[in-house]
């Protein structure tokens, strides 16, 4: 059996005196999508950051692509992050609303010095083009989008690291159902083509039955039952 | 049909600086039924619900009618379950305290009657130990008791009508049974009438008697809930439904292309066409007004093309727009 993409070991993660998550473990493989599910203040976003090392969790292990990455310095976990890509709830939130949406997607690439100004815009239309968004949608800013184009520039952004993991926490959840299923099936098809591992933070019981192969349900810091 | 109407709305037009975001709707409210309203961001229903409140956003333009208007007895006849349950009440003053107010405000009785209204009240809508707890304050109440407190608020004077504006948006699947069962029951118990706002579809199944889709400010079918769920007669419905995760089978849901119109950027003809599977040139012209179709009220030109099941049709549409 070759190795899971992500494997959580007895997560722990603390504000001040409170625990948030209290011991939680589960394994990812790729091309695979896990639901963390259950009610509000769960922990089940707390989870999902401290696997991205937002903040460093309080105990426990977090090994990705076979790296142990608790143990490692910021230093040391740089090259590692553009690998794991977080999509958030609320898609104008987590774009700036200053920069037009063709920045946002080249932002990455830049930072990680992977921007050539030959090609680099040709990679941005593709981007893009590959979220279903028509490239002239890149002279626009976050306000100029409805809410299902402005998270689809979202996942851009993110696949604009070439990523492995893909961390949505609730990237539906904001949408109008009518928007949401076009998304879903955007996240689908990345993942039948790309064979990304998606950890999927979701309280809509129904999404999560359509869309996660496997469940782990949280209930106040702790794992009650894994199913799938 | 018109006399045994509780309330009737005939052509509400609702305009923000000359832009419409509720554009010509006319419907019924029957004595004790619910009443679903469903529609995306938009769509104009909180403002309907609004609108029967007496309660519209400042800068608000109206016209038409809504008869007989209870707005004018708010508290007593018609009342309110907001969404947020906690902002509705106050931080400051015990729960049961602002039940007898709101008892007190139209009913004469003595403060020792509206304190005992007000724990009856709270006992009604499942709060243990009512007496005890209609002296605590919000804070110390959980997230589902507050909710229970809100609909014990307004159901406390026994109103012929309660507009419920979202009151499961934020909930979880079982929680949001668990309060539209409440809501429903509570209904019954005083003979109210209920409007539900949702946009939730699913949230309609087994909770509403009639349901009243709205898209872009109109009606776009009215009728039965069972039976709109079961066959919906407008494309719009049918995408809705067909691109609920619960209805789905295959990996790939059926979709519906673009979004949600915003008010004031509508093109001429239909709201709709510019996203619809079955849209003709008729519907890039002319608005379709709503039509008697096999018991339910549709506004679409070309309701007779639309498939049963309509899965495939949106399938093909599920690629991203």
């Amino acid at each position: 059996m070759t190795d899971p993409l992500l494997d959580v070991r007895d997560l722990v993660v603390r504000y001040g005196p409170v625990t948030a998550v209290d011991g939680v473990s589960f394994t990812l493989a790729a091309g695979e999508t896990l639901a963390l599910n259950g009610p509000s203040g769960c922990g089940k976003s707390s989870t999902a950051l401290a696997v991205l090392q937002l903040p460093r969790p309080a105990a426990g292990e977090v090994h990705f692509e076979g790296r142990e990455l608790t143990s490692l310095t910021e230093r040391e976990l740089r090259p590692l992050r553009p690998r794991m890509q977080p999509v958030f709830q609320d898609p104008y939130g987590s774009l700036s609303p200053r920069h037009r949406i063709r920045d946002a997607i080249a932002e990455p690439l830049k930072v990680q010095g992977r921007w050539h100004p030959a090609d680099g815009p040709a990679r941005v239309a593709e981007l893009l083009d590959r979220v279903g968004l028509d490239p002239a949608y890149g002279d626009r800013r976050p306000h100029e989008l409805s809410g299902g184009q402005c998270q689809r520039a979202g996942i851009a952004r993110a696949l604009a690291s070439e990523p492995r993991l893909l961390v949505l926490d609730e990237p539906v959840s904001s949408l109008d159902p009518s928007v949401r299923a076009g998304v879903l099936n955007l996240l689908a098809d990345l993942q039948d083509d790309l064979g990304l591992g998606y950890l999927f933070i979701c309280h809509d019981r129904a999404v999560v039955r359509h869309f996660a192969d496997r469940v782990v349900e949280m209930r106040e810091g702790r794992v009650g039952v894994t199913s799938g | 049909m018109e006399s045994e109407a509780l309330l009737s709305v005939r052509e509400l037009r609702i305009a923000f600086d000359g832009v419409e975001a509720v554009r010509g709707l006319s419907f019924d409210v029957r004595p004790r039924e619910v009443l679903a309203i469903v529609g995306e961001s938009g769509a104009g229903k909180s403002l309907t619900a609004r609108a029967l409140l007496g309660m519209l956003p400042r800068g608000a333009t109206t016209s038409g009618t809504i008869s007989p208007d209870l707005s004018a007895h708010r508290g007593r006849r018609i009342s309110l379950v907001p969404q947020d349950a906690l902002s509705a009440l106050s931080p400051v003053h015990r729960v049961g305290d602002q039940l007898a107010a709101a008892a007190r405000s139209v009913a004469g009785i003595s403060r020792t009657e509206a304190r005992a209204r007000a724990v009856a009240a709270l006992d009604r809508v499942g709060i243990p130990d009512a007496a005890r707890k209609a002296r605590a304050y919000p804070h110390e109440y959980s997230g589902g008791m507050r909710q229970r407190a809100v609909i014990a608020m307004a159901t406390i004077n026994e109103p012929d009508l309660v507009v419920a504006d979202e009151p499961t948006t934020a909930l979880d699947e079982e929680r949001r049974d668990r309060v539209l069962r409440l809501l429903g029951e509570q209904r019954e118990a005083v003979g109210a009438a209920l409007v539900l706002v949702t946009h939730d579809m699913d949230a309609v199944r087994g909770h509403a008697d009639r349901v009243l889709v709205m898209y872009a400010g109109r009606l776009t079918e009215l009728g039965p809930a069972d039976e709109v769920l079961a066959r919906p007669r407008a494309p719009y419905t049918a995408g809705l439904l067909a691109s609920l995760p619960q209805n789905a089978t295959g990996r790939r849901l059926p979709a519906l292309r673009g979004t949600p119109p915003a008010p004031g950027t509508l093109t001429p003809g239909c709201a709709f066409a510019p996203r619809c599977p079955l849209a003709a040139d008729a519907c890039h012209t002319a608005e379709p007004e709503p039509r008697q179709v096999s018991g339910r009220l549709v506004a679409c030109h070309r309701w007779e093309e639309l498939p049963h099941p309509a899965t495939e049709l949106f399938l093909k549409e599920g690629q991203p727009a």
